[in-house]
């Protein structure tokens, strides 16, 4: 499924007021707790906006995230990956988790990295493919390399939990 | 070991690397899943790492399951003398790396003042192991501990006049080995990438002017440091200093360069270099371009 730009806000919407998912092919899964700890993120923010900033915010991060789900489920390495995901929550959720990491306003609302990605069998190179697109995604925001770096150093050491050993 | 059979090793690892070319459809074994530039380039042994500087990274693209190659061909074109330098190096698993590079090092005019005929060419092969021990460049973020590694470097002098040589410098062998520790530390936050390594050696010019000599003839530790900037997912510019020991007694200098590594993408890379190998053989300031091209699958 696919989320065009206008359609994304919508169905955003409509997913926190019924707090349920909204995609077809949805795989049951928790809704955003709200009271779930930010420590779920994976990593402590950075300290002070400035990164955030870099990012262009809120919306800017909302971009990126737009285009790095159409990434990810047409990149041919991963995309079989995400093939029973449910992309509106996935979507939110890392909006969340990346704006919470860079120093944004936003906290994180889902389960932890290694419960979410355990069982999934992932690999060592489906791990980097994925840090391949969001740099793309990050590119096509215009945001400053030194600033994805930024962000990427707070989401590389994570592999350790999200690729089993 | 012969010249021949070193080529025909050189070409065995090449022809194992197609190999696995030709059989990356059915299995993704080459699987070219490692990021950009995060195993270093080839430098002028073989082995990744900058230039003169060899790193605890692991040739090649392949990941944690995977396997990747490459092949290269290096100049380098110094005031009185030129470097030439090819090989082919394996990464296994981002554990294992095997390597073998071939260098010719040319006196041009400076041959017949050393007595030597003009233009000889000293020669010598160089086969590389590397293990990654511990730590991984770009995942350990959250820690200092660097991605180390430890890797002997077999080198073998094919050089005709080795023992008139010998006689005139008091060179001892003309093969050594070297055995090195090499730690790499990528602080992504920071855009940066270090390196630092001790090289037990006997070396003397790398080993280009064998091994051991009338001062010493006992391994010493030496040390090769590096600095990398990211400038993009492309490009990393960088400075590196490398000690050798004086064996001989010819005063023998550090090497440094200033470098700027370029990764077109996953299969070319280009490194352009300032070279400064010092004074070679009584022959001053050897410094001058160097240019190393890779290709790797
Ligand atoms: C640093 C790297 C990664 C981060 C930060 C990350 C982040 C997340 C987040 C925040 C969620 C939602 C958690 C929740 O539902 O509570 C999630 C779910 C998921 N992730 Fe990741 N992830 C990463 C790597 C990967 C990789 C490499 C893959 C596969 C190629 C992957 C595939 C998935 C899938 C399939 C889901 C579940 C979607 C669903 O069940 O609806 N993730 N990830």
């Amino acid at each position: 499924m696919k989320l065009s730009r206008h359609m994304a806000p919508l169905l955003l919407a409509t997913l926190v007021a019924v707090s349920a998912p909204v995609c077809a092919q949805t795989v049951p899964a928790p809704a955003p707790d709200t009271t779930a700890s930010a420590s779920n993120a994976g990593a402590t923010p950075l300290a002070g906006d400035a990164v955030y900033k870099a990012f262009h915010g809120e919306e800017g991060i909302q971009r990126i995230m737009d285009d790095f789900i159409v990434r990810i489920t047409t990149d041919p390495r991963i995309k079989d990956r995400f093939a029973n995901a449910n992309l509106a929550r996935l979507k939110l959720l890392l909006v969340q988790q990346v704006s919470y990491l860079i120093g944004g306003p936003q906290t994180y609302t889902g389960r932890d990295m290694k419960t979410t990605h355990e069982g999934m069998g992932l690999q060592n190179g489906d791990f980097n493919a994925l840090a391949e697109d969001l740099q793309l995604s990050m590119d096509k925001e215009g945001v400053p390399f030194r600033a994805q770096n930024k962000l990427l150093a707070k989401l590389a050491p994570m592999e350790h939990q999200i690729v089993p050993r | 070991m012969t010249h021949r059979s070193h080529l025909a090793l050189g070409g065995a690892m090449f022809g194992a690397a197609l190999a696995f070319t030709v059989a990356a459809d059915a299995a993704p074994l080459l699987d070219q899943g490692k990021l950009l530039l995060t195993g270093g380039v080839t430098n002028v042994e073989g082995a990744a790492g900058g230039g003169i500087a060899t790193w605890a990274t692991i040739t090649g693209y392949g990941t944690n399951d995977g396997i990747g190659g490459n092949v290269h061909a290096t100049y380098a074109d110094v005031r009185d003398y030129r470097l030439t330098d090819y090989g082919a190096a394996v990464g296994l698993y981002n554990r294992v790396e095997l390597s073998y590079a071939r260098q010719d090092f040319d006196t041009r005019s400076v041959g017949p003042k050393l007595g030597l005929p003009q233009g000889y060419t000293f020669s010598q092969d160089v086969y590389g192991a590397k293990l990654r021990v511990i730590g991984d460049l770009v995942y350990d973020q959250d820690s200092l501990l660097p991605q180390i590694s430890v890797g002997l470097q077999h080198k073998e002098e094919s050089d005709k006049l080795h023992v008139i040589r010998s006689h005139a410098f008091g060179i001892r062998s003309a093969s050594g080995t070297d055995y090195y520790v090499a730690a790499t530390k990528l602080f992504l936050d920071q855009s940066l990438l270090v390196n630092a390594t001790v090289r037990y050696t006997k070396a003397n010019q790398g080993g280009l002017l064998g091994f051991g000599g009338p001062k010493s003839n006992d391994y010493k530790p030496q040390f090769e440091g590096s600095v990398g900037y990211l400038l993009s997912k492309k490009l990393v510019v960088g400075a590196e200093y490398r000690t050798k020991p004086d064996n001989v007694g010819l005063k023998e200098n550090d090497w440094y360069d200033l470098y700027a590594a370029y990764a077109l993408n996953k299969h070319v890379s280009v490194t352009l270099a300032y070279a400064n190998l010092g004074d070679i053989a009584t022959f001053k300031n050897q410094d001058g371009v160097y240019l190393s091209l890779q290709a790797g699958f």
